[in-house]
């Protein structure tokens, strides 16, 4: 372990965190407990107890440094995380995409607004319960790894970070799989050692994202409804009351009145939000074997060209890959190709368990089918 | 080496007294409900009484007028709600309430609920820049129907800037047409002169730990002849309109407290007032733009009460970052949820939501020294920067 540092500990509430928070007292360093107030209205966003939002959830985080002995305070965040967080994920499903509002709030709030102000505020750095590691590579940048626990990992949703960011960093659960976080967290007396994990999207209750975005989206453009047409036939074979309850792959939920020719399910294969029309097909035209990124962000020297491989969503497969980098522009090649994968989601780009970079995805090409 | 911590929130709550530990120990290893028939029931019904008692005769009250509660909040909640609604049922034309834009949440939030779930008409008076009521808008409010009118509730003191409210002309106002007045005297009792039958008010609301008592006891004192429907019932020990088993070592605790804090009130304030000066003084010499939020020191403000606005800070870095180096303090501005919201007295006396933000409280009390100035006035500057610069980001 290296010097001690003046350490903000963010903590949801959650078990990881807290178990990172005492790993980073327990490494020496001087750690303050944070938690994150994201709503302004706690009550409105998720109620139960799988969140980060919600009061219970702020009590347990504040339990949790007690027994860990910590500094606690509550900074809110709320205005921040509503215009760069929430409003860009409505954004992006008016505009027919698919964000991942988690890559975002590491992006601008967790790694950007609270760093900046602990920082400001005489700390060195954030440490975070994410899976994920770090180490000092040969040219003395700070490399991130995937997690030792593959099913754990978040290195995707840390793609975002840059060297600036990840230098002031801790992630002290990198290298330990969930069951031991757990154990751990019981036999340090955290009463949050059983609370089950967080899965959908903290400012979105009950994981009703459809839900959500009827009431939110309210009368902007998109939400009008539309069609839904057959891409084999051209023929319309339903209709929805907004392209923002679709996402690229989808099969679920699309209530088609026309069963396909071949008897076969349908997906999800294309989204056009200024008509509304939704368009379905086969599964076999959901493959990709090309993306195009936008808006970059690497982890530390800017590539030329990268042969490794992507990750295309959050706990997706690894594809092997070769990515170009042009200025703003990534342009990956899919050794093998993908299914699904929708434009907003990100492509985090690895070399082996490092993490690159990631870009978020503007188009992708199917594999022409022959 | 770590240095004792410098404690300047005694307004949110002050170290118990000497005297008052002693008298709660003293009863804590009896036995007896106050409202039982035998000897050890009337041993603990002696010493409420004698409690009593002893809290009348430092405050001007008549024992008769003190009912035991569980502090501040419950008192406010009786005053209002068991006022207004006996009022309203003597003449149903009595649907107002009249307070002030600067009251703490325990006297607000009551008169939202009446407002929203019992037809009360709230109207929250507005305050001068300086945090005191507006006497001309009291005035206004009460000769547009001084018939309607079922209560009027107004702070002594205000928790917050420390302005001391304009009690006297309130009751004068009041007492045209009859109407009852009452105060949260909380933040006065103890720090300034607070006489209940001088001050004409039919009731007055205050807590034990705010003045060297314990926490979870506090009394409403409120007139004989003042019609007070209960909140809470069951035994009917507090003259009927208020229930439950006394809590006899508090109740003899803050006795002691309430006894001791004012017969030394004049003292007190001399020399926290004092301290209090020496501290604003030194922090405006070292951070030259802030400012002291409130009435000017001197009479019309609590002795020991600096709320500061510190520009281009946020209150809760500030905060922090004193914490960080074991001077606790206050933001002044309610939690809502955890999540600091800015302060409803600062937006009411005109400041901006950022103005509102940035400032902190510090209250000294009886166990403050000119060690904890000193300490404050060294740390204030590099904090403010520090905060400052978070602030910038």
């Amino acid at each position: 372990m290296g010097r001690p540092l003046r350490v903000v500990a963010a903590m949801s509430g959650g078990v990881d965190s807290a178990v990172a928070a005492a790993r980073a007292v327990e490494a020496g360093h001087e750690v303050t407990g944070v938690h994150l107030a994201l709503s302004r209205n706690p009550a409105s966003y998720r109620s139960g107890a799988r969140g980060c939002c919600t009061i219970e959830d702020s009590n347990d985080a504040r339990r949790a440094a007690d027994v860990i002995g910590i500094p606690f305070y509550v900074w809110d965040l709320s205005e921040r995380f509503h215009e760069d967080v929430v409003e860009d994920f409505m954004d992006e499903y008016a505009a027919g995409r698919t964000p991942n509002p988690c890559l975002r709030c590491n992006e601008k709030i967790k790694f950007a607004a609270v760093l900046d102000r602990a920082l400001a505020l005489g700390f060195d750095a954030v440490a975070t319960g994410h899976y994920a590691r770090l180490r000092t590579g040969a040219d003395g940048l700070i490399e991130m790894h995937r997690a030792s626990d593959h099913a754990k990992d978040q290195s995707y949703v840390l793609g975002v970070l840059d060297q600036e960011q990840l230098r002031h960093s801790l992630f002290p659960l990198g290298d330990t799989d969930k069951p031991a976080v757990r154990r751990e967290a019981e036999a340090r007396g955290l009463l949050v050692a059983d609370k089950p994990d967080s899965h959908d999207i903290c400012f979105v209750a009950d994981g009703d994202n459809a839900g959500w975005l009827r009431e939110k989206l309210g009368d902007r453009a998109p939400n009008h409804g539309g069609d839904i047409v057959d891409a084999t036939t051209g023929e319309r074979v339903g209709s929805h009351a907004g392209t923002y309850a679709f996402t690229i792959g989808q099969r679920r939920g699309l209530r088609l009145g026309v069963p396909a020719a071949d008897g076969k399910p349908r997906f999800v294969l294309d989204i056009e939000p200024v008509s509304g029309t939704v368009t379905v097909g086969p599964r076999e035209r959901l493959a990709v074997d090309h993306v195009s990124g936008i808006r970059p962000r690497w982890c530390g020297t800017v590539p030329e060209r990268v042969d490794g491989t992507v990750q295309l969503r959050a706990h997706g497969a690894e594809h092997r890959a070769v990515v170009v980098v042009a200025g703003d522009h990534v342009e990956i090649d899919l050794l093998d190709p993908a299914e699904g994968i929708a434009p907003g989601q990100a492509a985090v780009i690895y070399d082996g368990t490092r993490v690159v970079g990631s870009a978020t995805i503007s188009a992708t090409r199917p594999v022409v089918v022959r | 080496m770590k240095q004792p911590l410098v404690y300047l929130d005694h307004a949110a709550t002050t170290p118990m007294l000497p005297v008052a530990v002693e008298a709660m120990t003293r009863q804590l290893t009896g036995v007896g409900n106050a409202s039982s028939l035998h000897a050890s029931g009337r041993g603990a019904r002696r010493v409420v009484e004698e409690s009593r008692e002893t809290i009348a005769g430092v405050i001007g009250a008549r024992p008769g007028d003190v009912v035991f509660t569980s502090g501040g909040t419950e008192s406010d909640n009786l005053a209002l709600k068991g006022i207004f609604w006996s009022r309203r049922a003597e003449d149903p034309r009595r649907t107002r309430i009249l307070s002030s834009a600067i009251e703490h949440h325990a006297v607000l939030d009551p008169l939202h609920w009446l407002a929203e779930s019992d037809g009360a008409d709230v109207e929250l008076l507005p305050v001068t820049s300086e945090g005191v009521l507006d006497l001309d808008a009291l005035r206004a409010a009460v000769d547009r129907d001084p018939g309607s009118v079922a209560l009027i509730s107004v702070m002594w003191a205000n928790n917050e800037v420390g302005s001391l409210q304009p009690i006297d002309e309130v009751v004068a106002l009041a007492a045209e047409h009859a109407i009852p007045v009452h105060t949260d005297a909380v933040q006065a009792l103890g720090q300034v002169p607070v006489d209940f039958a001088a001050s004409g008010v039919d009731a007055l609301t205050f807590t034990g730990h705010k003045v060297g008592g314990p926490y979870g006891v506090g009394a409403l004192v409120v007139r004989r002849d003042v019609a007070v429907s209960a909140l809470v019932h069951g035994g009917g020990q507090e003259r009927d309109i208020r229930s439950g088993t006394l809590d006899v070592p508090a109740i003899a605790s803050l006795a002691a407290a309430v006894e001791e804090s004012v017969k030394h009130q004049h003292e007190h304030a001399v020399r926290v007032a004092d301290l209090r000066d020496d501290l604003v003084r030194r922090v405006v010499e070292v951070v030259p733009d802030a400012h002291l939020h409130g009435t000017p020191s001197g009479p019309l403000r609590l002795p020991g009460n600096a709320h500061i606005g510190f520009p281009g800070c946020e209150g809760d870095s500030l905060l922090m970052l004193l914490d960080a180096r074991g001077i606790e303090c206050s933001t002044g501005s309610a939690c809502s949820a955890g999540v600091p919201q800015p302060s409803h007295v600062l937006l009411a006396m005109g400041c901006d939501d950022d103005q509102a933000r940035h400032s902190l409280r510090f209250s000294l009390g009886h166990t403050t020294t000119r060690d904890d100035v000193d300490r404050l006035v060294e740390a204030i500057g590099p904090v403010v920067e520090r905060a400052r610069a978070a602030r910038a980001r």
